[in-house]
C-alpha cells in the first residue's frame, strides 16, 4: 500500500508493509542513501533524523513515524548543493569507503545544530552509536570540528 | 617537486560519497528481480544425507533452489588469487559436507526475500553428524579428517597431506639455526596465541547478477578482485569467461574480507537457470559466521643470543588454523615469516616453520597483516626481551640491526607465494628515522625512565603505566605475480578517460591514480574521468590486496601516462612546426622550450589529432609487474595504564612513525594508519570469536563481537617520514597494512614495562590481563 510521508521536506507517498522498518520502507522507496550495515541497530549506517534526532531507522517500525520529519543525509546537502558538513568531511579526509558516512554525517550534523562548539569529548560521544572500520574516527572528529571552526569564524548558523 | 603528487588532493567521489549519491552493490535492484537466501550449516562437521525440497518448491514465489542434488560438485578455492592459486581446491559450492558452522547447504531464489527466507524453513536436511575437530592443536595427524575421500588437492606443486589434515607448510632455513641456538650463551622463547577476528566492513558481502541484453551474465558484487571473480565464477558455475562481465561499484570496505569468492556464483547460478535477475546481501551474523575471518594462530619464537644483544639465532614457529577450508592458509603463513624475519636481517641463523591444519571451524582468509599481524606479537616481545635482558635501549637496538638500504635478507629469496621467493635488495628506507622521530614524539626517553614495574611511579600502585615499542616491515606487491594493467585515451577538450582495473575499496586508490597521471601528464586531477573495476571496460588487474594498488597500479598507471605523453608532444610538435625534441609538456599545454609562448592546449592537440591532419586517437595501454616487493617500515610507540584491579588496560597514547616512500596522497595516506591502528587496538584488546562446545560463533553481532567506537579511540600522532622507492610510481610504496600489525606487540611491550609480565595470548581482555597478573 502506499502512504504519505515527509521525506526531506517533501511530502511522499511511500511503498510500504504495515510491519516494515523505515530503514527498509526507505530503501524500497529509492532513498538508497540510507545505509543497512547490520539491521540490529549496532553500526548506525542507516541513521536518520527524526524530527531532527538521529535514529537508527532498521529499529523504527515505518508505520510509527508517518508523523514525523524524517531527514536522510540528502535533506542536508547533495552533491550539487552539498552543506559546510559534507564539504568538510571531504577536506578532512573523513571520507573513505563512504558506507558509513551518511549516517556519520546526519549524527554530526544532529550534535552542531544542538552545540555548535563542542568540545572533542562531546564529538566522540555523539558518534559513539556510528561504528567506522576505515578511518579510526580521527578525520571523522576532525571534520566535526573543521566544521565548527568554520561556522564560528565566519559568523554562521548551522542549517 | 611535485605539483599533483604527494598533496592532500581531495577524493575524487568523495562529495559522492558524504551526500549519498553513490551507489554500492545493495543499491542496485533489477525489475522481476529474484531474492536469495542462503542456508548454512549449523553443524560444524556432518554429512548431508538428504535434502528435501519438496515443500518448499511448492511455496508459491519460490522459483529455484539449489543444492548438491543440482549443482554440480566442483572443486575449487573461495580465495581470489592468482591463477593458478595457491589455495588448495579444497570446496564446493554446494557439496555433501558440512565443515564449519556457517558452510553452504543450499540456497533459494524466490520472489521477495520473505518468501525466500520462509521457504529455507521448509526444505528438510537429514544430516549424519560426525565428530569436529575444535581445536587447532589436536587436528595434525587426528583420526577425524577433515577432508576425506572428495579429491581436495593442491593446484600448485606445494606440500599438502589431507590424511593428516595438513592444509599448508612452509619451512625456511637461513644458516644453521640448531647449532648456533646451541652454542648461545642465552636463550629465550616465546610463545603467542592470536584469536580469530572479522573485518567488519561496515557494508555487508552482497552480490546482485543480470542477463544483458545479449544474454550475457553481468555480476555487480562486493568485490577486492573483479578479474578473479570472472575467473572463479566461470570454473564453478560453468559459464565461459566471455560471458561473464564483473563490475565492483563502490565497495563499504574490505580488508580482505572481499578477496574470496562466495555470493558471486550463487547468484551467478541462479540467474543463469532462471534468466532473471538475482539478488543476495549477507545478513551481518552471516557474515560474521560464513565468510572469512582472521586465521586463530599459535606462534612461537626462540632466540639464542649473547650479553651483548647479539643475536645468533631466531627461530618463529607458526601454527594456523585454516578451519574447514584452506582459503590462504599457504600464503598468509609464508608471509607470516616473510614479513618479519628480514627486518633484523643480520641474524645469521633463522628458521621459520609453520603448518596450517584444517579444523571444523570459521574459515580463515585474506585479512589485513596477512601473517604478519599474528607474527609480530611473539617476534617483538622476544626483541623487547633480548633488550631487558642485556640492559638495552631497544630503539638503539633496532637502528643497530635492522635492515638498511642497500643490504638484503636471504628469508626473501627463502619465502615465497607458494614457490620460492624473489631475492630483493632494499631501495628506500626512512627506518632509522621513524624509530628516531616516534621516540621524539612519544617522549620515549623520559617515559621509559619514569615507569618500569619497579619504579616510584607504579610501585605499590593500582593503576601502572608503561610504554612500549614496536618496528615493522610488510611488502608492496607480491614480486614477479601480480600485474596491474591501466589505460588512457584523450578527449576532445583535453580531458582523458582513465581505466583502471585496480579497486578502490574505499582507500582512495582512484584519486590516487589519478594524481600519478596528473603528475606525468602536467594538468589537473579533474581532467581525469577515471573507471575501476570492470571486467568489460577496464584492462586487467590481479585486485586490491598484497598492499599493491598505490605501488603496483600506480606504476602501471604512470607508465601509460609516458605513452599518453609521448603520443602528445608528438602532435604537440607537429603543430608548431617542431621537432619533439624541441618542446616539452607544460601545465595542460604544449609549449616550445625556447619560446614559451609557442603552444598549444591539450585540447587544441587532441581536436587536431581527432579531426584535423594525420588523425589517430591519443590512447595507450600498459602493464605493469615488479620484480620487487620493497617493504614500507613503520614504529609504533604505545603508552598505556593497566588497571590491576579490574584488567582494564587503557591506551593513553599511541605514536606511530611510517615509511610509505612518498605518500601519493598524504591524506588518504594518513587515512589508512589511522584505520588500520584503530582496528588493530580493537583487535588487540576485545575482538575474539567465541565459540559454542560444538562451533558455533556465539557473538555473531557488532555488539558481542565488540568493535570500537570513536569513544574508544585513543589520543594518536600519525606521521609520514618520506623515503624515495624507486621502483614506485614517484617514489610510493604501501601504506595499507603494515600498520594493523603494532597494537598487540608494542602494548604487551608496554604492559610489561608497567607490569613486569608478559602478555602471551590475544585480545587483551581484562579477564585474561587478570589471569596474568595473578599468576606467581
Amino acid at each position: 500500500m502506499k502512504l504519505p510521508f515527509k521525506v526531506n521536506n517533501k511530502s511522499k507517498e511511500l511503498e510500504i508493509l504495515p510491519n516494515e522498518t523505515l530503514l527498509h520502507v526507505l530503501r524500497n522507496n529509492n532513498f538508497t542513501e540510507v545505509k543497512c550495515g547490520c539491521n540490529e541497530g549496532e553500526c548506525g549506517s542507516c541513521t536518520v533524523l527524526l524530527d531532527g534526532k538521529p535514529v537508527n531507522s532498521c529499529q523504527v517500525l515505518a508505520m510509527s513515524v508517518q508523523e514525523k520529519e524524517i531527514t536522510t543525509v540528502k535533506g542536508i546537502g547533495t552533491l550539487y548543493t552539498p552543506h559546510l558538513l559534507q564539504k568538510s568531511f571531504v577536506e578532512a579526509g573523513a571520507d573513505q569507503c563512504g558506507f558509513c558516512s551518511p549516517g556519520m554525517v546526519l549524527a554530526s550534523y544532529s550534535l552542531l545544530k544542538e552545540n555548535p562548539k563542542p568540545t572533542r569529548e562531546e564529538i566522540l560521544v555523539a558518534l559513539d552509536g556510528n561504528l567506522c572500520r576505515c578511518t579510526g574516527y580521527v578525520k571523522i572528529v576532525d571534520a566535526v570540528e573543521m566544521t565548527a571552526q568554520k561556522l564560528q569564524t565566519n559568523n554562521l548558523e548551522m542549517e | 617537486m611535485f605539483k599533483y603528487v604527494n598533496q592532500p588532493i581531495e577524493k575524487i567521489d568523495g562529495l559522492a560519497l558524504v551526500t549519498g549519491e553513490e551507489k554500492y552493490t545493495d543499491d542496485f535492484s533489477f525489475n522481476n528481480m529474484l531474492y536469495v537466501s542462503v542456508m548454512h550449516s549449523g553443524y560444524a562437521y556432518a554429512k548431508i544425507i538428504d535434502i528435501d525440497d519438496s515443500e518448499a518448491r511448492k511455496m508459491h514465489g519460490v522459483v529455484e533452489i539449489l543444492s548438491y542434488k543440482n549443482v554440480n560438485q566442483i572443486l575449487y578455492t573461495t580465495a581470489g588469487q592468482g591463477y593458478p592459486e595457491p589455495s588448495p581446491y579444497d570446496t564446493i559450492l554446494f557439496g555433501k559436507t558440512m565443515r564449519f558452522v556457517g558452510d553452504n547447504v543450499c540456497a533459494v531464489a524466490a520472489e521477495s526475500k520473505e518468501i525466500a527466507d520462509e521457504a529455507l524453513k521448509k526444505i528438510k536436511v537429514t544430516y549424519k553428524e560426525l565428530k569436529p575437530i575444535l581445536n587447532l592443536k589436536k587436528s595434525e595427524g587426528s583420526s577425524i579428517i577433515i577432508h576425506k575421500d572428495d579429491g581436495a588437492f593442491p593446484k600448485i606443486p606445494v606440500f599438502y597431506d589431507a590424511k593428516k589434515n595438513i592444509a599448508s607448510k612452509v619451512e625456511a632455513n637461513v644458516g644453521d639455526f640448531d647449532s648456533a641456538f646451541k652454542k648461545s650463551s642465552r636463550k629465550i622463547e616465546l610463545d603467542f596465541y592470536c584469536s580469530y577476528g572479522s573485518h567488519c566492513a561496515i557494508e555487508p558481502h552482497a552480490s546482485v547478477s543480470y542477463l544483458d541484453v545479449r544474454g550475457r551474465l553481468v555480476i555487480i558484487s562486493t568485490t577486492q578482485v573483479p578479474f578473479h571473480v570472472r575467473r572463479i565464477v566461470s570454473h564453478v558455475a560453468e559459464i565461459p569467461v566471455s560471458k561473464i562481465r564483473v563490475i565492483k561499484p563502490r565497495l563499504g570496505g574490505g580488508f580482505g574480507g572481499k578477496q574470496e569468492i562466495l555470493l558471486e556464483p550463487i547468484v551467478a547460478l541462479m540467474t543463469w537457470r532462471t534468466k532473471r535477475p538475482a539478488k543476495l546481501v549477507y545478513s551481518r551474523r552471516e557474515v560474521f559466521k560464513s565468510t572469512r575471518c582472521r586465521h586463530e594462530y599459535q606462534t612461537k619464537v626462540s632466540v639464542g643470543y649473547e650479553a651483548d644483544g647479539k643475536i645468533n639465532a631466531l627461530h618463529l614457529d607458526a601454527l594456523e588454523n585454516a578451519g574447514g577450508y584452506g582459503s590462504h592458509a599457504l600464503t598468509v603463513l609464508a608471509n607470516a615469516g616473510s614479513k618479519t624475519l628480514p627486518l633484523l636481517n643480520k641474524i645469521e641463523n633463522l628458521r621459520f616453520t609453520g603448518m596450517g591444519v584444517y579444523t571444523n571451524l570459521p574459515v580463515g582468509g585474506a585479512y589485513r597483516g596477512y601473517g604478519a599481524t599474528e607474527s609480530y606479537p611473539a617476534y617483538a616481545q622476544a626483541i623487547d626481551m633480548v633488550c631487558e635482558d642485556c640492559g638495552l635501549d631497544i630503539v638503539e637496538y633496532y637502528k643497530k640491526w635492522c635492515i638498511k638500504s642497500g643490504e638484503t635478507s636471504a628469508i626473501f629469496q627463502a619465502l615465497g607465494e607458494g614457490k620460492e621467493g624473489v631475492a630483493m635488495t632494499i631501495g628506500s628506507t626512512s627506518l632509522v628515522e621513524c624509530l628516531d622521530e616516534g621516540a621524539k614524539l612519544s617522549d620515549w626517553y623520559e617515559k621509559i625512565k619514569l615507569y618500569g614495574p619497579n619504579s616510584d611511579f607504579n610501585k605499590g600502585k593500582r593503576l601502572k603505566r608503561g610504554i612500549g615499542m614496536v618496528a615493522m616491515m610488510q611488502g608492496s606487491a607480491i614480486p614477479e605475480i601480480d600485474m596491474a594493467s591501466a589505460y588512457i585515451k584523450m578527449n576532445d577538450d583535453g580531458s582523458f578517460n582513465l581505466n583502471v582495473g585496480a579497486t578502490d575499496l574505499g582507500t582512495g586508490s582512484d584519486t590516487v591514480l589519478a594524481q600519478i597521471a596528473s603528475e606525468v601528464l602536467d594538468t589537473p586531477v579533474e581532467s581525469f574521468i577515471v573507471y575501476s573495476s570492470d571486467t568489460d571496460f577496464t584492462p586487467f588487474d590481479t585486485g586490491a590486496y598484497a598492499s599493491s594498488t598505490t605501488y603496483l597500479s600506480g606504476q602501471a598507471v604512470r607508465k601509460c601516462a609516458e605513452e599518453i605523453k609521448k603520443q602528445i608532444l608528438k602532435v604537440g610538435a607537429e603543430m608548431l612546426s617542431l621537432s619533439i625534441d624541441e618542446v616539452e609538456s607544460n601545465d595542460s599545454r604544449v609549449t616550445a622550450k625556447e619560446n614559451i609562448k609557442e603552444e598549444v592546449s591539450f585540447a587544441e592537440i587532441c581536436q587536431y589529432s581527432l579531426y584535423q591532419k594525420n588523425q589517430f586517437q591519443i590512447q595507450a595501454t600498459a602493464s605493469h609487474i615488479s620484480p620487487k616487493s620493497p617493504p614500507p617500515f613503520a614504529v609504533h610507540f604505545i603508552e598505556i595504564e593497566v588497571d590491576t584491579f579490574t584488567g582494564i588496560i587503557k591506551v593513553l597514547n599511541y605514536t606511530a612513525t611510517v615509511d610509505c616512500g612518498t605518500p601519493i596522497n598524504p591524506v588518504t595516506a594518513e587515512g589508512q594508519v589511522e584505520g588500520a591502528i584503530v582496528n588493530g587496538l580493537s583487535y588487540a584488546l576485545f575482538e575474539n570469536y567465541y565459540f559454542s562446545p560444538h562451533g558455533k560463533m556465539l557473538n555473531d553481532t557488532f555488539g558481542k563481537y565488540g568493535v570500537y567506537t570513536a569513544f574508544d579511540i585513543p589520543p594518536m600522532k600519525v606521521k609520514l617520514i618520506k623515503s624515495y622507492e624507486e621502483t614506485g610510481p614517484y617514489g610510493a610504496k604501501s601504506i595499507s597494512e603494515i600498520n594493523i600489525n603494532g597494537a598487540l606487540p608494542g602494548i604487551a611491550n608496554a604492559f610489561y614495562n608497567a607490569t613486569g609480565k608478559r602478555l602471551h595470548s590475544g585480545p587483551f581482555a581484562p579477564e585474561y590481563v587478570l589471569t596474568v597478573l595473578s599468576a606467581k
